[in-house]
């Protein structure tokens, strides 16, 4: 790192979160104008203007790549027109122990005494709630699923790589063209189309004013700066934004440049999960790279430099907190942003390059927590590339994580992508895949496999909430065998399945109509051509995820059911069920037995591992390619984020022995500490799900450091890494770290600050996690060396 | 009627016993009693019985004299089935050929990868040479990279036998001195040499693995020795030197054998590079830590 990037990298590290209401000023100030006097598209891309036309700038000393959605680095806006925060939220907020965010008592004034009044009842969240059914309300209370949507935008997309090729200018006159050929007198759409591409090209005059303003503060600053050198940066500063994103970058400089501009026009319009992505970043700055070095324009080390500058400004943006939070709730501060490396290129060949392992270099060298990366590896993926990304893995910070390339376009594929469009895609947020540029894939929710469970051996009846909110399937006492009750579990997954989808079609609709995101429309094919919002369908793909959280212990669960009481048939379905629900007290040696003595997933043991692939198949079968309200349809992920944590509170104990309350299993990874035959085992297991049939599946595994010293460990990992891809496995990720040193953690935070762990997807400060979580992390297998 | 033999542990991911990641058989029953031995509980032949202490939870099926004893008697394989925590646990599964290649092809993709495969241990597989040849013949013709782990101390018709079947074979040498290694590990080291002199002849792929035993060999004279031995043997193109680590001590107790090594301390990095440096100045590739 150079001395700036350092200065910068421990500025952002040391800047304080906090909330600030400017933006809730002045959406709330422009809606109290315009309300009603505009089409929705518009009024959203106006009030959009509003925010870029009026917002504090911000241009920290020493930067190269300027712009902040905020006033100041980890300053973090609100989105009071979606979802508006109390006055009690923020004072939680600000008081809670872990990842708080400051907040002024000026702000908490401003909202109770304009913001509040006016956003209740109106904010979308509001609206929302009140569309949609009771018998949702009862199923969300009871914890059988999450709803993304209800705190945040749809988002979970990907910069591909037109913005380096066609600036806004360009994408205006790709909008005037589709409105011209727009045919008023048969379209009975046509009038919607015209709203809409008008609001893209405000949301274009938008962005390209905000960088004329960046352009002119540089100006200022420039003329009013005594130190040269820095003058002269200001001055290329002021040229960069005057040029992008209007136009198309001209040098790698104006390339991250016109990048920024896009990810903050797309952060600041709405709060869309997972913020923005620049996708392949390394494949997308490679033509500048070059010619830049080939003109003397640039070297490595002034775009290193560039670079690190680059990855300063996603760590200086927090995640926008949630609304409705408990004093007891954690949260994360990162905001998912993930960058793509390695892959393949449209044409199908290797996609990875030099600035692929300066990429690395940086990663490793910075270790922030956001921006997240990822290395894409193919079968052409070099090895020298595979284990520059493994010697960073080793060194402990659960990044970059890693994905099978080819199996994420083949999943493509199966959803109807053109091939181009598939290798052109990626991951993003955890482990999602997308075609990049081209796709809406939004991710709706956590579904609690283990809940479903419980529902089954209940009638229905959720002892937590009091309520019947499942299907009604019977007593269990009727089950004759293993076949009832699996058919039992499946009834309840389809019809909590169908609630869910009910729901998801509500709010999709109502994104569609009240909340379009014009200026991710702008940058997402094919909206300028269909005139259609990427909230509306604009899209060229649009996939519907749900997520399924929990397979590892329901898999344990129906393992421990099938073999004692219909196998060995040791013991009555409904003392087992009795046992469980008091929480196995006065059974410890029975909860021991369940523990310890029945085959487990994770250990390549075929008995638990059919039970795994039946429980996927049936989750498969009744999601996959259920319609959404976008043209596109529903897929399965397997996913959990930190929901496995919160699922588990919410369940009665377990038949695998889980007690009541504890945290269920995390993506695909088995139970905590239930896989006692090794790495090998654990890949092989989580190998005979059909990964091509989802959206994408998540792996966790700890290693202890002593496994991976030396080349050796190096080439052991890579082979793991290898097999696990060729036997179609769609992500790993791994912690390098031992059991004690996170206990030390937990026992003296304040002398592990930086302790930086995988968590399912992200990584995060060890610290800042909810001790639940930490435990969690605690007692997942720790692989040693043999 | 199928071979079968007796294995105590098939260990997969094991990354010391050979290239690549690999699966370790290791075979019930030794001939000798080396002090510092990593796998006591494999010593004796037959099955046996073991109690992990820290799982036991005191579900009242063993009595509190049984407990106490850190010998396991009067249990079978029922009362295993009915330990709640697996805290019981036998020394020893009867296992047919084919069931062993069934488990160890299990990881056949990450052989592949990684240019690993099986290695048979134990104990020790010679005591078991007919189950293991035929195993490794097995193996090696369903494509697995095979190699046998062996202390030597056997019939040289079993060490050819198996020996031809193996790929690779990973040789113990202990203590060159056969008085010494009478004191050490119990037996005259005469076979030993012998045999591994025969092998030299008839295998090009040997690796030498010297156990570094602070006290008990690690000294100038034994490595002296060790590599006059080695320099004029054909077949043996690597030594390994394994530092002494204290893993056994454990496993002494819970089999209520007394530990003789109670605390040895490892040998410092810098004498075993010392040793290592006198193996490689005698032409003899030569790693720390066996790893691949």
């Amino acid at each position: 790192m150079t001395v700036r990037s350092e200065r910068l990298r421990r500025a952002s590290l040391d800047a304080i979160p906090s909330i600030s209401d400017e933006r809730a000023r002045i959406t709330t100030t422009f809606y109290k104008e315009h309300l009603g006097r505009h089409s929705v598209p518009v009024m959203r891309a106006l009030n959009f203007l509003a925010i870029c036309d009026q917002k504090t700038l911000w241009m920290g000393d020493g930067e190269l790549i300027v712009g902040e959605r905020g006033p100041a680095p980890k300053a973090v806006p609100t989105y009071p027109e979606l979802t508006c925060h109390s006055a009690d939220d923020l004072r939680i907020l600000d008081a809670r122990p872990k990842t708080s965010y400051a907040v002024e008592p000026s702000v908490i004034e401003t909202y109770e005494r304009d913001i509040v009044p006016f956003w209740t009842g109106r904010s979308l969240r509001d609206q929302m709630f009140t569309l949609l059914p009771q018998e949702w309300h009862d199923a969300y209370a009871a914890g059988c699923f999450t709803e993304f949507m209800e705190q945040r935008a749809p988002g979970h997309t990907v910069a591909d790589g037109k913005i380096y090729v066609k600036g806004l200018r360009d994408a205006q006159a790709d909008i005037a063209r589709t409105e011209a050929a727009l045919d008023l007198e048969r379209d009975p759409e046509a009038l919607d189309k015209r709203e809409q591409l008008r609001a893209m090209s405000i949301a274009c005059d938008a962005v390209i004013r905000f960088a004329q303003r960046h352009a002119d503060l540089a100006d200022a600053q420039a003329t009013a700066c005594d130190d040269p050198a820095r003058r002269a940066e200001l001055r290329k500063i002021a040229d960069t934004c005057r040029w992008v994103p209007a136009h198309a970058p001209r040098d790698f400089h104006e390339a991250l440049q016109a990048y920024w501009f896009c990810h903050l026009a797309v952060i600041t319009e709405l709060n869309g999960w997972d913020a923005f992505s620049p996708g392949h970043l390394d494949q997308h700055l490679w033509p500048f790279y070059q010619r830049g070095l080939a003109d003397g324009s640039l070297t490595r080390e002034s775009a290193r430099e560039l670079l690190e500058c680059f990855f300063v400004k996603f760590n200086n943006h927090t995640a926008p907190p949630k609304v409705g939070v408990t004093a007891a709730e954690s949260g994360t501060y990162t905001d998912f942003a993930n960058i793509n490396l390695a892959g393949l290129l449209r044409d199908g060949s290797d996609g990875s390059n030099a600035l692929t392992h300066l990429l690395l270099d940086i990663i490793d060298e910075m270790h922030l927590l956001q921006p997240s990366s990822n290395v894409q590896v193919s079968r052409k993926t070099p090895d020298v590339v595979l284990k520059h990304a493994l010697r960073v893995i080793r060194n402990g910070y659960g990044f970059p994580s890693l994905f099978n390339a080819d199996a994420v376009v083949e999943e493509q594929l199966r959803q109807g992508k053109t091939l181009e469009d598939a290798r052109e895609g990626g991951c993003s947020g955890c482990v999602e895949v997308g075609a990049f540029g081209k796709e809406a894939y939004i991710l709706t929710g956590y579904f609690n496999l283990v809940k479903m469970l419980e529902l089954a051996l209940h009638d229905g009846f959720d002892a937590r909430t009091g309520r019947h909110i499942g299907a009604r399937t019977g007593d269990p006492a009727d089950f004759r065998d293993f076949d009832d009750l699996f058919a039992a579990f499946s009834a309840q997954v389809r019809h909590m399945l169908d609630i869910k989808i009910r729901g998801n079609q509500v709010i999709e609709r109502v994104y569609a109509t009240r909340m379009p995101h014009t200026f991710l429309s702008v940058i997402t094919d094919d909206c300028i051509a269909t005139g259609r919002d990427y909230n509306a369908g604009g899209a060229r793909y649009n996939n519907t995820f749900i997520q399924a959280v929990g397979i590892g212990s329901v898999t344990d669960s129906l393992v421990a059911l099938k073999q004692l009481v219909f196998d060995d048939t040791t013991m009555p379905l409904q003392d087992l069920i009795a046992i469980a629900d008091a929480d196995f007290d006065g059974h410890e040696v029975l909860r021991q037995r369940l523990v310890n003595t029945l085959p487990k997933y994770g250990n390549d043991d075929d008995a638990a591992d059919a039970l795994m692939t039946q429980t996927f198949r049936m989750l498969f079968e009744s999601i996959d390619g259920r319609p959404n309200t976008k043209g596109g349809a529903y897929r399965l992920e397997m996913l959990p984020t930190t929901c496995h944590v919160y699922f588990g509170e919410v369940c009665g104990a377990s038949t695998d022995g889980r007690r009541a309350g504890a945290p269920v299993s995390e993506g695909i990874s088995p139970v905590q500490g239930a896989d006692r035959r090794g790495p090998t085992a654990v890949l092989k297991s989580a190998s005979k799900m059909d990964h091509v049939k989802t959206g994408g599946t998540l792996l966790n595994m700890k290693f202890t450091p002593g496994v991976l010293e030396g080349e050796g460990g190096i080439d052991r990992l890579h082979s793991l890494v290898r097999s696990y891809f060729k036997l179609d496995g769609h992500h790993v990720q791994f912690n390098v770290v031992t059991a004690a040193t996170l206990r030390q953690a937990q026992a003296d935070p304040s002398a592990h600050r930086d302790l930086i762990v995988r968590v399912a997807g992200y990584s995060d400060y060890f610290c800042d996690l909810s001790a639940a979580l930490q435990d969690e992390i605690i007692h997942r297998t720790e692989h040693a060396e043999f | 009627m199928a071979t079968t033999g007796l294995v105590f542990n098939v260990q997969r991911f094991s990354i010391h016993d050979g290239p690549g990641v690999r699966t370790t058989v290791f075979m019930k029953g030794c001939p000798l009693r080396c002090a510092w031995c990593h796998n006591p509980e494999s010593q004796a032949c037959g099955e046996a019985f073991v109690r992990l202490g820290h799982r036991c939870m005191r579900c009242g099926r063993c009595s509190d004299d049984e407990l106490a004893d850190p010998v396991v008697s009067g249990r079978g394989r029922h009362d295993v089935a009915l330990c709640p925590t697996g805290a019981l646990q036998a020394v020893g599964d009867t296992t047919t050929v084919a069931d062993l290649v069934q488990a160890v092809v299990r990881d056949r993709v990450f052989f592949d990868e990684s240019g690993g495969g099986v290695t048979f241990s134990g104990g020790e597989p010679l005591q078991q040479a007919g189950f293991v040849a035929e195993a490794m013949r097995d193996l090696r013709a369903d494509g697995v990279h095979t190699a046998l782990d062996t202390c030597g101390f056997a019939r040289w018709d079993d060490l050819r036998a198996v020996a031809a079947h193996a790929d690779l074979v990973l040789y113990d040498l202990k203590v060159i001195d056969d008085a010494r290694h009478r004191a050490a590990t119990g037996a005259s080291n005469r076979i030993i040499l012998d045999n591994l002199r025969a092998l030299s002849r008839v295998h090009a792929n040997i690796w030498i693995r010297v156990p570094v035993i602070p006290g008990v060999n690690d000294d100038e004279a034994n490595v002296a020795a060790t590599c006059a031995l080695l320099r004029e043997l054909p077949g043996v193109d690597r030594v390994d030197l394994l530092p002494f680590h204290a893993t056994g001590a454990a496993k002494f107790a819970r089999v209520g054998l007394d530990d003789a090594m109670a605390g040895t301390v490892p040998p410092a990095p810098g004498h075993l590079e010392a040793l290592a440096a006198h193996l490689r100045a005698a032409g003899l590739t030569t790693t720390i830590g066996g790893q691949s």
